[in-house]
């Protein structure tokens, strides 16, 4: 496959989760900012919590200065000068399966290039004072990233193209769930006395829900929300989709269906942070201390996006690092 | 030749009343429908169109904005014994073309025949010297050519140019099949109407056949610019119907002569390159320096017999609107035939006495830039106003050997679906003719539309639209 092919793929994917985890991310601030919040300035400590979780916060204030629900809805769903804003999402990830027309299906391409027309129907609709409006919205930006997952596993055939996309999807997940975790972990521990009021209890429930996992929750623990159990099932389940373990488990298997000479490092990388989330303990991640741990751990993806990109995806002359050898070459004309 | 403005060939009418025996079958099921269906139908068109993306960029309008090419529902038809007599007229030029880019890159007969001066050829700003002594395969250069052909009257085609370097519409030809079949199965169940829709195959083959003469299973790719140029949905479709990889220049690149692509296992050799990159932008080493669409090296390599590229470099200077005059002599010259297809007749403004005659007459002519394309920078005379003409002759008269002048012609007209019903708009043909070891050809082409009533200007860029091309089997 060609390297630009597979970067492509990677971003269309990775872009297209991201914009649903902007949705999730801001659907659960509206849902929070409609619980009473015993503190001063509540608006924008709740409202800091998106822009945090997306890294996009300076930019924001730069334009808006302090953050207003309906002002951080905005930048943050539909802004075009925001790069990372659901907008500018949806419209990378058209145009990245633009560029790769040939390599997706046309199921495929049809609902991302649908996606963004009725995108840009949506955004003249909603004011920026009817935030309230949003709703909507975030599920519809939901909807239309489950809609593409599967007609992407019902029409694509199963070689790399998939892993790729597999490989974008699910690295950009795990960076979401990690940020969502750090981010309300710093929210909801700020003041230890508070760790097992009512109102903990809604705010991690919306952790949870942020990444449909209240249910999932209820589920497996039957008992109240303890931010121990949280921090277990987002990070070392591998039976809850959103988790770091289960989000690993699919990183670590793409990339060995890609293989490759070149991705011995990236496989190497994926495999020790997969391992330690298998084998790892809860108590030992607080013991290290949440914060600590998740801050290693997005350490990590960003090593491994680095190796992935060195290994497969920037097109940067082969013939430094890998030389062709004559049996190499005559076997690559054969195989076509 | 009929040049009178009121006096079209309706291709399904005889008169009022009486239509031609091609059109009584689509005719009667079009009286059939219910009102408003036509209409139905071709929002359905649209709709669909949009939905897949088939959409081309117009240069001059803000960058990245993208358009529709307005699709007409009412199908054009051929009969089979009209088709049969165009086909061999067609492969008759496009063998001529090859021939002469043969001759003019190697030996050079036909300017020491003194049929073409040799300003005319070696003067030509299209002319590539890096080009002369090349050996292409089977003497090919032109492996995708587009011929663009009016129709006048009953019997009388005539030529209006021909296109020798990257020709591109073919997807719409494919994609408007496509979509008339599924908005009207039943008027494919009955009529029988010749498949278009091994085109991409027919493609493929002629690609292998490019190939460099030592390479049994050659590496084909498809290269675009990128996914901002006017034709890339048509990139990327064929690539995709070929089933082989859609590179921009940045994934190639040349080791030693011999031409690569950047793989995520690596760099895998490739063999034959479909461009649809001009000349000037190929390779900066070569051509324009400043280009970032084209590879370095990738001249030599190609001219070293290494990689092959569709079409090849330097076929410019055979389709340039000057050449064009030649090209009924080229066909007596090489093939020893008489032409079955005719020129338009031409007026060559660089000729002291033809430059006389065009600008006495500019009202009725049409005037071209010999090296325009697209439909740009064009004078239709008949159409046009006193100021208009008034700039263009002066344009004229600034590089007269720059233009060419010729008759309006009265093109045919097909009934075309437009808001006040269906009426008779101007067509033109685009047929591809694949060159290879044989020469190969679908039995249609591009029918493309004048929307604008009385307009003669079919071309995309200008607000022309396009049809589905049948030919009936006999």
């Amino acid at each position: 496959m060609l390297s630009r092919t597979a970067e492509n793929l990677f971003w269309m994917a990775r872009h297209i989760e991201r914009a649903e985890n902007i949705a999730r991310v801001l659907d659960v601030a509206h849902r929070t900012s409609l619980l009473p919040l015993d503190i001063e300035g509540a608006e924008a400590y709740l409202w800091y919590a998106p822009l945090n979780i997306t890294g996009c916060a300076a930019g924001y204030e730069e334009k808006h200065g302090l953050a207003r629900a309906d002002t951080v809805t905005h930048y943050m769903a539909l802004d075009p000068d925001n790069p990372s804003s659901i907008y500018n999402c949806l419209k990378m990830a058209r145009e990245n399966a633009r560029s790769v027309r040939s390599a997706i299906t046309s199921e495929m391409w049809e609902i991302i290039n649908a996606t963004w027309l009725e995108l840009n129907r949506l955004s003249n609709q909603l004011n920026k004072t009817e935030y309230d409006k949003f709703s909507d919205f975030f599920d519809w930006v939901k909807g239309r990233s489950h809609l593409f997952r599967g007609v992407t596993l019902g029409t694509i055939i199963k070689d790399i193209s998939l892993s790729f996309i597999k490989l974008g999807t699910f690295l950009e997940r795990a960076d979401n769930t990690a940020r969502i975790l750090d981010v309300k972990y710093h929210i909801l521990l700020t003041e230890k006395e508070n760790i097992n009021s009512a109102a903990d209890y809604y705010q991690w429930g919306s952790v949870l829900k942020s990444v449909s996992a209240f249910e999932a929750y209820r589920k497996i623990y039957r008992d109240v929300i303890s931010p121990l159990r949280v921090a277990e099932l987002l990070i070392l389940r591998d039976d809850m989709p959103r988790s770091l373990h289960a989000c690993m488990n699919e990183v670590e298997a793409a990339l060995i269906d890609i293989n490759g000479s070149a991705g011995k490092e990236a496989r190497r990388c994926a495999g020790e942070q997969h391992a330690a989330l298998h084998f790892g303990r809860i108590e030992d991640v607080f013991d290290q201390g949440l914060h600590e741990y998740i801050t290693d751990f997005l350490g990590y993806m960003n090593v491994l996006g680095k190796n992935i990109r060195d290994a497969y995806l920037s097109r940067r002359d082969h013939f430094e690092t890998f030389p062709i050898s004559g049996a190499v070459q005559t076997q690559q004309q054969t195989m076509n | 030749m009929n040049t009178r403005a009121n006096n079209y060939f309706d291709e399904m009418r005889i008169d009022d009343v009486k239509i031609r025996d091609i059109y009584q079958h689509y005719q009667q099921w079009q009286s059939n429908l219910s009102s408003g269906t036509l209409e139905r139908k071709s929002a359905e068109a649209e709709l669909l169109f949009r939905r897949l993306g088939i959409t081309f960029a117009v240069y001059g309008e803000s960058s990245g904005s993208e358009r529709l090419i307005p699709f007409d529902i009412v199908p054009r038809i051929f009969s089979g014994s009209e088709w049969r007599k165009l086909e061999l007229g067609i492969k008759q030029r496009v063998r001529a073309l090859n021939a002469f880019l043969h001759d003019i890159y190697h030996d050079k007969e036909i300017i020491k025949a003194g049929i073409i001066s040799e300003t005319q050829v070696l003067g030509n700003a299209m002319y590539r010297p890096e080009m002369q002594g090349v050996n292409l395969p089977n003497h090919v250069y032109a492996h995708i050519a587009g011929i663009d052909l009016v129709r006048v009257s009953e019997n009388d085609f005539y030529v209006l140019e021909d296109n020798l370097r990257t020709p591109s519409g073919v997807s719409y030809m494919l994609e408007n099949r496509n979509t008339m079949m599924r908005l009207f199965p039943e008027l494919f169940a009955s009529h029988a109407i010749e498949p278009v829709e091994h085109y991409p195959q027919m493609l493929l083959d002629t690609l292998r056949e490019a190939a460099p003469v030592n390479v049994s299973n050659p590496t084909i790719v498809v290269m675009t610019p990128g996914s901002y140029n006017s034709a890339y949905f048509e990139h990327a479709f064929l690539a995709s119907q070929m089933g082989v990889e859609l590179v921009e220049g940045q994934d190639l690149f040349v080791h030693q002569k011999k031409v690569y692509m950047h793989t995520t296992e690596g760099s895998q050799q490739v063999h034959v390159i479909y461009r649809r990159v001009d000349d000037d932008f190929l390779d900066p080493l070569a051509f324009r320096p400043d280009s970032t669409l084209g590879v370095p090296g990738l001249l030599e390599a190609y001219c070293s017999g290494n990689v092959a590229l569709a079409n090849g470099v330097g076929t410019g200077v055979a389709d340039d609107k000057s050449t064009y005059f030649y090209v009924p002599n080229m066909i007596e010259f090489y093939l020893g035939e008489k032409p079955l297809l005719s020129n338009v007749p031409t007026w060559r403004l660089s000729e002291k006495e033809d430059l006389k005659y065009a600008l006495a007459h500019l009202p009725e002519l049409v005037v071209k830039e010999v090296q325009g394309s697209g439909g740009y920078g064009m004078l239709v005379g008949p159409t046009s106003s006193k100021a208009e003409i008034e700039t263009y002759k002066e344009r004229i008269l600034k590089d007269p050997a720059n233009f060419i002048a010729q008759p309006t012609l009265a093109l045919s007209t097909c009934p075309t679906l437009v808001e006040s019903g269906v009426a008779p708009r101007h067509v033109d043909l685009r047929p591809f003719v694949l060159s290879g070891k044989e020469i190969r050809l679908v039995s249609g082409g591009l029918t493309r539309v004048a929307l604008r009533e009385g307009s003669l200007v079919v071309n995309s860029s200008q607000g022309g639209g396009t049809k589905d091309t049948w030919v009936l089997e006999d």
